[in-house]
């Protein structure tokens, strides 16, 4: 698979616990954790995005979400959203 | 006949007489002399038309020009207007007329000449009245001799229904015939009438019924029918869902994509740019929270928090009072001698009453006096006690057994030791209410014990076993503790391995110069009697509340120690007089196979002491690493440090050793002596003014002694959660929290006047990590239980390891000093004798020579000792 060559970069980052690649309605489609794991984040963090971006959305119609990071006691999730697809890099911070 | 005007001169006279003549009169006098006698014209003034309603246009009309006027009014206008009235020439006329009524008639057309005239005779009146009614038929006027006339059928228009009423009518065809039947009979004959019925049998009537004639038909050619439209009705039901259908349970499936789709979308070009496009943004995230967390709470991080706030803790932030447990029956005038937690139960705290006896004169009236108790308090019913004990006599200390806490053994005023078992009211102990009902042991006692607990009533509980009286101590048992169940101990006070793994065995003291050990097993001796005891015991009884649980029946009254320990002084004759002991408490390190099994039978099983054997001393291995010395603090103030095991001399006579050591540290009676629970070779002892610490093994004496105070120290206790923190109650009722890490020297905390008097006894305990308690109790019978601060309950970093290096500093120090001292001891020895033979001239002065120098000495070894604690 290619896109895994694309995906090493990310993966070979201090930290990173897991990648995932979903569709724009949430499906998974590609990841690193297993597939509960992923079906829950996928589902999960897709409405969160749309949330997210909807909000951006109306406060300006011309500005669009770029990144989001949420930020958790255990660790942190990096959502990179786009118009087909989404990306999604939880990472255990440095300490 | 035309009726005409008449030139009369009572028109003239009207117009003299009368200026106001209404209406149009018309100015030519015609010259009419003719007119009819019975009508004379008259000319009435406005006033007269009003006096008798015949005004023109108003009353009279062209329509209506009548008018009749009552006669009596005219001859009364006629009277009273005399000439002046318009009637005047017609007086005669009027007086004449025969009826009532006269007609005036109003004419218009002046036919007479005038506007009015009067119709002098009824004849004329009927006449023209009559005549001139009809051309005006709308005028209905009702007369009195009109007659109404009937309305007249108006002629009939036949429509062509007469045929079918003459078809519908029923005419006879035929004259109807008349049959005449008679009997001839002579007259005379009596005769005789009755009535028949004409339905009954008998009478013979005959009928002519109708039938059908079969020889001729008529065929029917009409018929008449009658047709009514009725609507169609059907009724029908239906009844709707009223129950709202929602979903309980929903199952679903996340949506995936097939492999197929997976691999298409992965091969896409759109993935590719994605991941191209977003990639620089996620590196650069990740790299971000790689180099630095900005999350980071540097406060929190230096790890100062709760731990380190010893120092910096608020005085106010100390011990806050929960609750305050009194009784008022049973504490009035009563001081508490011991409350003890109960080890199992949260929130569960007994409490022994003495009285306060300022004489002594008289003890038998002690027995007349009203029992004592022990009474279990439980949160948070603060006045009603749970459960009451009932005790022989006043209890002076008391424990929960270890192994089983439904066991309980007591030491009383005079000397016995007393035994109860609680198990009975275990469950009712448990529950949160006094009053709740729990799982009933006894079946059939369930309604004189839910009676008792209707009234509210607290259960009271007698004693199982009280000692021999023989036997027992001679003065109040001080002291009392349970032997662990890790080993027991034999006749000769050997340890030996306990094989029920139970606690069983008890340690008494009592001023009366002994320290007892006894055992709640049934002893050989009496094996004969057993076969009769075992079936009583061995019936399960039904427990009544009121009744007392055969527990320990073997022991009642017959229980003796198992062996006595005297202490003799060590180097006075006389002996020492216990007040409490402290024994070190021995963890089986060995574990047997048999000993594991035996603890996997008894530990559901509540053991029955009556049928446990004290085994006899062979069968059991001896266990050689148990401490048997043990500490004793006096009614004078010293710690001893003894052995209990009996030695025999040389006639094989037992009898105790002499004490290891004994300090007289403590001016007055040690009230406390307690073992550290984190390190298991520290004591702690208070005592008349100051307090101690010891260490076992360390002969020398207490490694650390606290500064005296000047209130009498009268309880202390170690905090069970800090191993460098205890408390120690005054006799003012203050408590004073020491931590022996922060300050040596004085107490870090100082709660003022928690009680009002002296605090008798404070013991903590743990109820969860986050409540920590602490009771205290006092000389007027109160209990109040505190809640320990976090400060106070959570220990410092590693305070175990700080605490184990302060005690080993001390006792290094210990050691420096008693070498030092022994040196110093030689020095002066050698230096006396030195003395004595180089000159015994100079004494003096070489004695002030030497103080000089032992003052010097001292002053240095103060500021090494300062130095080190330091």
């Amino acid at each position: 698979m290619t896109e895994f060559s694309l995906l090493s970069p990310i993966q070979g980052q201090k930290g990173v616990q897991g990648i995932i690649v979903a569709n724009s309605e949430g499906i998974p489609i590609k990841s690193t954790l297993d597939n509960s794991s992923t079906v829950q984040y996928a589902g999960l963090i897709h409405q969160l995005v749309m949330k997210a971006r909807s909000t951006i959305r109306d406060i300006d119609p011309q500005n669009d979400l770029t990144f989001m990071r949420v930020r958790s006691k255990k660790n942190e999730i990096m959502i990179a959203p786009d118009k087909d697809f989404f990306l999604i890099v939880i990472q255990n911070p440095s300490d | 006949m035309a009726p005409k005007r008449q030139n009369s001169p009572s028109r003239k006279a009207s117009v003299k007489g009368k200026g106001k003549v209404k209406k149009n009169q018309p100015p030519s006098p015609k010259e009419k002399p003719d007119h009819p006698d019975d009508i004379y014209p008259i000319v009435l003034t406005t006033a007269t038309q009003e006096l008798f309603e015949c005004c023109i246009d108003e009353d009279v009309t062209d329509q209506s020009p009548y008018k009749l006027l009552k006669k009596d009014d005219i001859i009364q206008d006629i009277k009273t207007r005399a000439a002046v009235s318009d009637f005047h020439p017609v007086k005669q006329f009027v007086l004449d007329y025969p009826e009532d009524e006269i007609l005036l008639v109003f004419d218009v057309d002046f036919t007479y000449g005038q506007s009015f005239y009067l119709v002098l005779t009824p004849e004329a009146k009927a006449r023209i009245y009559n005549v001139l009614q009809p051309p005006q038929p709308e005028i209905i006027e009702v007369l009195e001799d009109d007659v109404s006339k009937t309305p007249e059928p108006k002629p009939w228009i036949s429509l062509g229904s007469e045929l079918e009423v003459d078809q519908e009518s029923v005419k006879e065809t035929r004259e109807k015939l008349c049959y005449k039947f008679y009997l001839k009979r002579r007259p005379g004959l009596p005769v005789c009438f009755s009535d028949r019925n004409s339905t009954e049998a008998e009478c013979r009537s005959v009928e002519c019924p109708s039938y059908q004639d079969s020889r001729f038909s008529i065929k029917r050619m009409q018929r008449d029918c009658g047709m009514q439209a009725v609507p169609r009705l059907q009724s029908s039901t239906t009844q709707t869902q009223r129950a709202f259908q929602r979903n309980i349970f929903t199952q679903y499936e996340p949506r995936e994509l097939s492999k197929k789709e997976k691999e298409r979308i992965l091969s896409s070009e759109n993935l590719r740019k994605f991941l191209n496009s977003v990639t620089p943004r996620v590196l650069h995230a990740l790299q971000q929270t790689h180099i630095m967390n900005v999350f980071t709470d540097d406060f929190k991080a230096l790890g100062i928090g709760a731990e380190a706030s010893d120092r910096l803790v608020m005085v106010s932030e100390g011990l806050k009072l929960q609750w305050t447990f009194t009784d008022e029956k049973r504490a009035m005038g009563n001081k508490i001698s011991s409350v003890s937690w109960h080890p199992t139960i949260h929130g569960l705290i007994a409490v022994a009453f003495i009285k306060k006896q300022e004489e002594q004169l008289d003890k038998s009236t002690a027995y007349i006096n009203s029992p004592a108790f022990i009474v279990f308090y439980g949160f948070p019913d603060q006045s009603n006690p749970r459960l009451l004990l009932e005790c022989p006599d006043d209890i002076f200390a008391f424990e929960f057994c270890p192994s089983n806490p439904n066991v309980i053994v007591g030491g009383c005023r005079n000397g016995k030791v007393v035994l109860w078992d609680i198990s009975f009211h275990a469950p009712h102990l448990q529950g949160t209410q006094p009053n709740s009902k729990k799982g009933s042991d006894s079946d059939s006692d369930t309604d004189t014990f839910d009676f008792d607990k209707k009234e509210n009533k607290t259960p009271v509980m007698r004693y199982c076993a009280v000692s021999s009286i023989e036997s027992s101590h001679k003065s109040p048992v001080t002291d009392v503790q349970w032997l662990p169940k890790t080993f027991e101990v034999t006749r000769t006070g050997v340890p030996v391995q306990n094989n029920s793994n139970i606690s069983v065995q008890v340690v008494t003291c009592s001023p009366d110069c002994t320290v007892m050990f006894w055992d709640l097993r049934v002893p050989k001796l009496q094996n004969q009697f057993l076969a009769d005891r075992k079936q009583d015991v061995d019936q399960k009884t039904m427990m009544t509340p009121y009744s007392i649980p055969k527990t320990f029946k073997h022991l009642d009254r017959t229980w003796k120690p198992l062996f006595r320990v005297s202490l003799p002084k060590s180097d006075t004759s006389g002996e020492y007089a216990p007040l409490k002991f402290s024994l070190e408490h021995y963890t089986c390190n060995s574990n047997t196979g048999r000993n594991t099994d035996n603890e996997n039978d008894v530990a559901e099983v509540l053991p029955e002491y009556s049928q446990l054997r004290i085994p006899s001393a062979k069968t059991l291995r001896t266990l050689d690493d148990v401490n048997t010395k043990f500490y004793i603090g006096t009614e004078e103030g010293e710690i001893v440090y003894t052995d209990w095991k009996l030695e025999e001399d040389e006639f094989e006579r037992k009898f105790s050793a002499k004490p290891l050591l004994c300090f007289r540290t403590h001016a007055w009676f040690v009230n406390t002596m307690q073992r550290s629970p984190f390190f298991k070779d520290i004591l702690l002892t208070t005592g008349g003014w100051n307090f101690a610490i010891w260490k076992e093994g360390v002969m020398g004496g207490p490694i650390f002694v606290g500064p005296s105070s000047e209130q009498e120290y009268s309880a202390a206790c170690w905090s069970l959660s800090r191993p460098a923190v205890f408390f120690i109650g005054r006799n003012d009722g203050s408590i004073e929290v020491w931590n022996l890490l922060l300050n040596t020297s004085e107490s870090t905390h100082f709660h003022e006047h928690i009680a009002s008097t002296r605090i008798t006894c404070i013991k903590p305990c743990i109820a969860s990590s986050k409540q920590h308690y602490l009771a205290v109790a006092d000389n007027l019978g109160m209990l109040r239980v505190f809640s320990v601060p976090k400060t106070l309950r959570s220990p410092v970093k590693n305070e175990d390891l700080n605490m184990q290096i302060f005690f080993d500093r001390e006792h290094d120090r210990l050691k420096d000093y008693l070498e030092w001292e022994e040196q110093w001891a030689k020095q002066r020895k050698e230096a006396g004798e030195s003395k004595k033979q180089v000159e015994p001239d100079k004494p003096v002065t070489f004695q002030v020579d030497s103080e000089e120098a032992d003052l010097k000495e001292y002053s240095d070894y103060l500021k090494l000792e300062e130095s080190i604690l330091e």
